[in-house]
């Protein structure tokens, strides 16, 4: 249902075929007369070949159901495309379904995704860089408390901040689900640190800010002029993978109260199980263009600057 | 150092700096030409003054009462050994280490407490920091943009720049597409951009291969000379030392040992650290008669000793090419002073060779117990003939200035 933990799945996949290939060709073909390498290749393309459409069954074959569930009506059999019309449209009169719920849940999807993004980077990024810059030990403590997350199931979580939003929407803001997004913060952390903790390792921090200092860039100056253009693309992958996290996140909204996409999805789901499912499945899409997009700007970034 | 007495050395770096406004202005724009006057009427001399700095957390001062005082358009070179202050002194100069004790001067300006991006100082690093962000050209321009210069302006004189780096052509180019010594050539153009009042390099040849390092070493030099920078040079290179320096500054435990022009520092060392650290020396037992006496007796031979030796039992410090060597005629009796050895290794070294020898138990009063080696450098012609490994020979220190150290 998620989109998130399918994306993880298919990031895992592709480093179990990875590390498949690695292994099989670790063996020193060398050593071996000619017409046994060639069949020992042969094996090993094959092994190859095996193992990649076990894993894209084991991918696809839930997202096909998926499918064909909405495009099959599981009581009578019968083909149509009425539950794609309905989001389409944005009319489900015809299966009888009220879709108000759902243009509610994946409008305050789409703005928490914004604002947690938004919360997020504000947060993240200037602390991660002082730190890495100041302090070695600090950094390891940030980190730990960054990963504490995803170790902690989010109903304990929820069990946590119950009494912290009652008090939130009882006395200081509201109920609006938008102030989910301060959950949500803490949910993407583990995965928002991970990525900018990437992009800082991946260059030598402490010497361009050095350097841009000593030719005189003030702290401002080298922070949007140096350091931020140097982790942009770390931030644009902290922010997509953090929009997979909270377009799928169902449990703290849910235990909490407030509607958000998967939760206006499984409500939807108990009166129209089709379109609920089509919407999940546009919702995984999405998380999964966005992704394939990461991949395609960081690939043209990385082109443009080697000259290729 | 008295209020006065800082008037004075203000009063007078000012002085020397106005009678050494020759900076070569056929590189420079117009409005590059008023940035450098600019910076010339600022001054650009440097003063350490009882430097102190001590890390968080450690116990001993990595500078410990440093002072430094450096012409202005001087080059002055920083040697020693890993963790002997070098790169702590030259970051205390820019600003990017905190003091705990002393004062920074610099054209008679107090800036010790002045920030970094204030100092009006460009380094380049040990590191290869080239913004990866940015082409060549935006990189030397990253300063002048700083420092508000318009577009068209601030590309001329970065080109400029490039120029005199040899890398004109390589403008448009990323760091990932630029050699290490490319990188560290634009690296001294963003520096020199912002027309510094000291230009700082730290290391900046040391991740470079050998040959590149010579000839980048040498196009330094000759910018330098010709912007007349100040410049602060840390090396633990002592031939980058040696060729590029108008003085070296030996550091050890955080203090210069020594500072001077580099065939001083080779001819005349005024310390034991000094004589040791900078090219080879044999250690030679000898004696100096008193205080007062400028000679030490060696294997017979009279050894000049500079100011600063030790008196009585002493250890020479000679230098490889100040010994001497001839073969034994195996009389068994030594005609002349030297001492009898045993040829152990000889390395060819190009123009020069090179005669390690073992000196034979019995010669000496001292050294009971260890063997003393002693390496003889000669040009290949003045090789005696017939000489080769396990040869029985006489070695003699010349009669050249040496370090007298107290014995061992």
């Amino acid at each position: 249902m998620a989109v998130n933990p399918n994306a993880i799945q298919s990031q895992a996949a592709s480093q179990t075929a990875a590390a498949g290939t690695a292994a099989t060709a670790g063996v020193d073909p060398a050593s071996r007369p000619p017409q046994l390498r060639a069949a020992r290749i042969r094996k090993q393309r094959v092994i190859k070949f095996v193992i990649l459409f076990i894993t894209l069954g084991f991918l696809f074959v839930p997202l096909l159901s998926m499918l064909l569930f909405t495009l099959r009506h599981p009581l009578s059999g019968r083909w149509s495309l009425a539950p794609w019309e309905a989001i389409f449209t944005g009319n489900g009169d015809s299966l009888g379904a009220d879709l108000t719920v759902l243009w509610q849940g994946l409008g305050t999807s789409l703005a928490l995704c914004a604002v947690t993004v938004v919360i997020m980077l504000l947060l993240m990024v200037p602390t991660m860089v002082i730190v890495h810059i100041r302090s070695k030990a600090l950094e390891r403590a940030i980190e730990w408390v960054a990963t504490l997350p995803l170790t902690i199931p989010a109903i304990v979580l929820v069990v946590g901040l119950g009494p912290i939003y009652r008090w939130l929407s009882a006395d200081v803001l509201s109920t609006n689900p938008i102030w989910l997004c301060f959950a949500y913060v803490i949910l993407v952390m583990p995965f928002a640190f991970r990525a900018i903790a990437v992009g800082l390792n991946s260059i030598d921090v402490k010497t361009l800010v050095e350097a841009a200092r000593s030719l005189g860039a003030s702290w401002p100056h080298v922070f949007f002029r140096v350091i931020i253009p140097n982790l942009w693309q770390a931030i644009l992958s902290s922010a997509f993978i953090s929009i997979a996290v909270v377009l799928g996140e169902y449990t703290v909204a849910s235990l909490l109260g407030r509607m958000n996409l998967q939760v206006a999805l499984y409500q939807l789901g108990q009166s129209n199980s089709q379109i609920s499912t089509a919407m999940s499945l546009l919702a995984l899409l999405f998380g999964v263009v966005l992704l394939v997009a990461l991949d395609l700007i960081s690939d043209a970034m990385r082109k443009t600057k080697e000259g290729k | 150092m008295s209020l006065a007495d800082q008037k004075a050395t203000v009063a007078k770096t000012a002085e020397s700096f106005r009678n050494e406004s020759s900076v070569d202005g056929s590189v420079v724009t117009e409005a590059a030409k008023a940035v450098l006057k600019e910076s010339q009427e600022r001054g650009g001399g440097v003063q350490m003054q009882n430097v102190v700095k001590i890390y968080p957390g450690a116990t001993n001062r990595a500078l410990d009462d440093f002072n430094l005082d450096i012409k202005p358009g001087e080059m002055v070179v920083l040697l020693g050994g890993s963790g002997c202050g070098k790169s702590t002194a030259l970051r205390s100069l820019a600003g990017l280490e905190d003091i705990q004790g002393g004062r920074i001067l610099v054209g008679g300006q107090d800036v010790t407490g002045v920030p970094v991006n204030k100092r009006d100082m460009a380094m380049v690093f040990q590191a290869y920091s080239l913004f990866p962000h940015m082409t060549a050209l935006q990189n030397v321009e990253f300063g002048l943009e700083i420092r508000g210069m318009g577009k068209d302006e601030r590309r001329k004189l970065a080109m400029e720049k490039l120029d005199l780096v040899g890398l004109a052509d390589q403008a448009k180019k990323y760091t990932q597409q630029m050699s290490g010594g490319q990188q560290q050539r634009v690296a001294l153009a963003r520096a020199l951009a912002v027309n510094p009042r000291v230009l700082l390099l730290d290391e900046p040849l040391s991740a470079l291969d050998a040959k590149v390092r010579v000839q980048l070493r040498d196009e330094i030099r000759r910018i330098q000379l010709e912007a007349g920078t100040t410049t602060v040079f840390v090396t633990h290179d002592q031939e980058e030392a040696l060729a590029v320096a108008d003085r070296i500054g030996v550091m050890n435990h955080g203090r210069i040992e020594q500072i001077a022009a580099p065939q001083d520092l080779y001819q005349r060392p005024a310390t034991e650290y000094v004589a040791s650290f900078i090219g080879l020396a044999n250690r030679l037992p000898g004696r100096v008669a008193g205080p007062g006496v400028h000679e030490a007796m060696v294997f017979g031979q009279r050894v000049p000793v500079v100011d600063g030796s030790a008196t009585g039992e002493v250890d020479v410090l000679a230098r490889p090419e100040n010994m001497t060597i001839r073969v034994n005629d195996q009389s068994g009796v030594v005609a002349g002073p030297g001492v009898q050895a045993r040829v152990s290794a000889i390395h060819f070294l190009g123009s020069l060779v090179r005669i390690d020898t073992v000196v034979s138990p019995g010669e000496l009063t001292r050294h009971s117990g260890t063997q003393l080696e002693v390496t003889v450098q000669l040009p290949v012609q003045e090789v005696p003939a017939g000489l080769t490994i396990g040869s029985s020979v006489i070695v003699s220190p010349r009669p050249v200035p040496a370090f007298a150290a107290a014995a061992r």
